[in-house]
């Protein structure tokens, strides 16, 4: 019997090469555990059929003598990720059954890497929420209280990696998709700088903000997934190169507060007093902490709430219904598009689409969209000085803990608020991790607290480092 | 603070140029919703400092070559199945005109 509760990515590589066992004993051990456990917390929407035939191949791979990081590994994709011959319908009902026609590049990686890809993740739909209840297909529960939601947009994946149904999860992270459910669920999560990761594959929301970012129990794990995935990509033009150094070992990190930023109304007391209970922690290992002045951070959701439906009505634009996903027939080929995307998308879908059109209507275009691109910039410069300073900003990752199913659901305002701490860094593209830093009790459940730590451009490696000391890895 | 009167004929015509049919009570409800988003977003206009001139940013075109196309008739299968009409190898949609 294989003890899920304690393994890590890392731990079970270390087992899969001594042979203790093999990859179809790890996926099957994960499959008993989705079999009881998903049941109750709806993570998946589909646990793929081929997954045991695939890891007898990578069993195969292994007595070979190949082995990688990753070989044997099993992961969850979110339902946003082409991955061909499967299903991936983003949720919704327009792509209900869209079946992959080919493979995103970082499922060419990790097939490369011999990682055995278990199932797909429930999500809110085409990755729009926070709570993972806009899911055309009911939502998921956070494993630690199941009238709670796990969080969003990769709430499948945050609470498939929470609850032992899978070793690691690939998510995306438009505005804090994976670091807010990874703090609900108790998990590790990265969005990496945009344009460390392909996006070749991966249905598009927000273009400028999106960015792929992989769950996992521990920092460790997160790093090994990021290194896997990271690369330029000749099918994705936004990809970057460069290279994350292990830092070294002496070098002492300073730490920014943006305190002006932590005075946002609506911050939750006890999340506010984890935090501090954290920087406290951060001390006592070493790390110099002073306050930084960022006057605008508390704008970018202003601005995110511009840039991104604006993208997202461009985007969307190409679900219509004819070449592909759901068709619903009309009188002439106009209202077959109506009909068709009134049928296939969710309400949120359909209010961002319609404020993004706002937005970018010719009255308002100036008003809107001209001045949330300006501010980017200022917000984008902010961080620029704020990292001549200090090496990381941290502040919590989420206001609030998970909230009740249906609490939030009935104002979109309120549940876009939830996202005021993760935005500005996918405004600015640099990179963001958020580490579990304890628990808030409330009805006689352990509600997990996170805080968000954030570097520079490219500097992955100084979050790794922190979070590894924070979490006490190594 | 500008306070937005977003009407039902507002979301009407965004709804029209979007291609979503919705019913009047829905258009009701984002109205009314447009209204609290729209005042909330319009911080954009309170910021702190100077809002430069819009800028392209550190934008480059990345070019590659158009070469090493998929053998023709490769994929040709698995992207028809996805038609939800064909005719043979053809998408079949209604007539335009």
């Amino acid at each position: 019997m294989i003890d899920l509760k304690k393994l890590t990515i890392k731990k079970a590589h270390e087992d899969l090469k001594s042979g203790k066992y093999t990859a179809v004993d790890l996926t099957k051990a994960y499959l008993e555990n989705i079999e009881k456990k998903d049941g109750d917390i709806h993570a998946y929407l589909e646990v793929y059929e081929d997954c045991l035939e695939r890891a007898k191949v990578v069993d195969r791979r292994i007595k070979n003598g190949e082995m990688t990081a990753l070989m044997g590994i099993p992961l969850s994709i979110k339902d946003n990720i082409l991955f061909e011959g499967h299903i991936a319908s983003a949720s919704s009902k327009i792509l209900e059954n869209y079946r992959a026609t080919y493979d995103a590049t970082i499922i060419t990686k990790l097939k490369a890497e011999g990682a055995v890809i278990i199932g797909r993740t429930n999500m809110d739909e085409f990755a729009m929420g926070g709570s993972t209840e806009n899911s055309a297909f009911g939502p998921t529960k956070n494993p630690h209280d199941l009238s709670r939601v796990p969080g969003g947009s990769s709430g499948g994946a945050a609470a498939s990696v929470a609850s032992e149904m899978a070793l690691g999860a690939i998510g995306t992270d438009t505005g804090g998709s994976v670091r807010q459910p990874a703090s609900f669920c108790g998990v590790v999560a990265l969005k990496p700088t945009y344009g460390a990761i392909s996006r070749y594959g991966l249905m598009a929301m927000g273009s400028s903000l999106d960015q792929v970012g992989p769950i996992a129990k521990t920092v460790t794990d997160v790093e090994i997934l990021f290194r896997a995935l990271q690369g330029p990509d000749k099918y994705d033009a936004t990809t970057i190169s460069y290279v994350v150094n292990d830092l070294p070992e002496k070098t002492k990190l300073r730490i920014g507060i943006p305190r002006e930023f932590l005075k946002t109304e609506g911050i939750d007391s006890e999340v506010l007093k984890n935090f501090e209970e954290a920087l406290q922690k951060f001390r006592l290992l070493g790390y110099e902490i002073k306050d930084v002045e960022m006057p605008n951070l508390p704008y970018a959701l202003s601005a995110y709430y511009i840039l991104m439906p604006a993208e997202v009505s461009s985007n969307l634009a190409r679900f219509d219904g004819i070449k592909y996903g759901l068709h619903k027939d009309g009188q002439n080929v106009v209202e077959d598009y109506f009909l068709s995307r009134r049928a296939g998308f969710g309400q949120e879908v359909r209010r961002r689409i319609l404020l993004g059109t706002y937005v970018l209507s010719a009255g308002y275009y100036d008003s809107y969209y001209n001045k949330a691109v300006a501010l980017r910039e200022l917000i984008t410069t902010e961080y620029k000085n704020a990292f001549e300073e200090v090496d990381i900003i941290v502040t919590p990752t989420s206001p609030i803990p998970a909230f009740k199913l249906g609490e939030k659901s009935n104002n979109p305002l309120e549940m876009y608020l939830a996202d005021i701490f993760t935005v500005p860094v996918n405004i600015a593209g640099v990179p963001g991790l958020s580490i579990p830093s304890g628990f808030k009790e409330m009805d006689g459940k352990k509600l997990p607290l996170g805080i968000q730590l954030v570097s520079a451009h490219q500097k992955e490696e100084i979050l790794f480092r922190a979070g590894k000391d924070f979490l006490e890895e190594n | 603070m500008i306070c937005f009167m977003i009407e039902v004929k507002d979301i009407k015509k965004l709804a029209e140029l979007s291609r979503l049919q919705m019913t009047e009570t829905e258009m009701a409800d984002f109205a009314e919703e447009f209204d609290s988003i729209l005042n909330y977003v319009a911080q954009v206009k309170n910021v702190v400092g100077e809002l430069g001139e819009r800028t392209a940013g550190e934008l480059r075109n990345v070019m590659r070559g158009d070469d090493k196309p998929n053998v023709r008739g490769a994929k040709t299968e698995v992207l028809t199945q996805e038609f939800p009409t064909r005719e043979g190898n053809y998408l079949k949609v209604k007539k335009i005109l």
